[in-house]
């Protein structure tokens, strides 16, 4: 098993290829790995509870990916409510993955 | 602090241009309150955030002063990072990649950060508990 974190900036909203990220996210974390998906930037957006792609962040959730969402980005945006499955956190948790051994960073 | 924690980040972006900016200092801020040493490769457009000759400016539309206006720069954000880094007893080795500097004219920088190459970036690499590349969109 392997550790990786994929750290999404972009928004489903505006970028296409958003969705096929999700859809290796998602088949990184089918093979048993340890996944974490860190959003930063716009792609907070649609982690916005009631989101319309917001159900792509929670079915990760529901697949045992843990999805966290930088904090900062989501007060620079008014996110006050998360979808279910997503739970806020500091970049500094980001830094900390990184520093975990056998960890791979993605950024996209 | 993490004893004995290598970071390595790997940024592209120019001033100004992108989120990603911000995203990657708040990073590399973090990662010198946990590393040991954190080393940032500054490739393409990013050579230029540590030029030294950036400067503030008013802003006529709102009628403030370069003062009032308080215009951030990279800069000085850099050289913060670079203040943080004495503070917490990292170390922070900031590399831009020489070619990348040649190109831009972006030579004259701020005390602190170095000339490199790709090499450096991958000697880094290799010396890392962990790497985060940032690319540009």
């Amino acid at each position: 098993m392997a550790r990786f974190v994929f750290v999404e900036s972009r928004d489903p909203y505006e970028c296409a290829d958003c969705a096929r990220f999700l859809d290796l996210v998602g088949g990184v974390r089918r093979r048993s790995h340890e996944v974490t998906l860190f959003l930063v930037q716009n792609a907070v957006l649609a982690a916005r509870e009631g989101a319309s792609h917001a159900g792509g962040y929670s079915d990760l959730a529901r697949a045992g990916v843990a999805v966290v969402a930088d904090a900062f980005a989501l007060r620079e945006r008014a996110v006050d409510r998360l979808a279910s499955g997503i739970e806020p956190s500091g970049i500094d948790r980001l830094v900390s993955l990184a520093l975990t051994p056998q960890t791979r960073v993605i950024w996209h | 602090m993490t004893i004995g924690k290598n970071l390595t980040v790997a940024i592209m972006d120019p001033p100004y241009e992108s989120a990603t900016t911000a995203t990657a200092l708040r990073i590399i801020d973090a990662a010198l309150r946990q590393a040991q040493v954190v080393t940032v490769f500054a490739y393409e457009g990013a050579v230029s955030m540590t030029m030294k000759a950036q400067q503030p400016h008013a802003n006529p539309v709102k009628g403030t002063t370069v003062e009032q206006e308080e215009h951030p720069t990279t800069k000085d954000w850099i050289a913060g990072l670079f203040a943080l880094a004495r503070q917490t007893g990292a170390k922070l080795d900031w590399i831009n990649c020489g070619l990348c500097v040649d190109e831009r004219g972006a030579g004259e920088t701020i005390d602190g950060p170095r000339r490199g190459s790709p090499k450096d970036f991958f000697e880094a690499v290799k010396l890392s508990d962990g790497v985060i590349v940032i690319p540009t969109h």
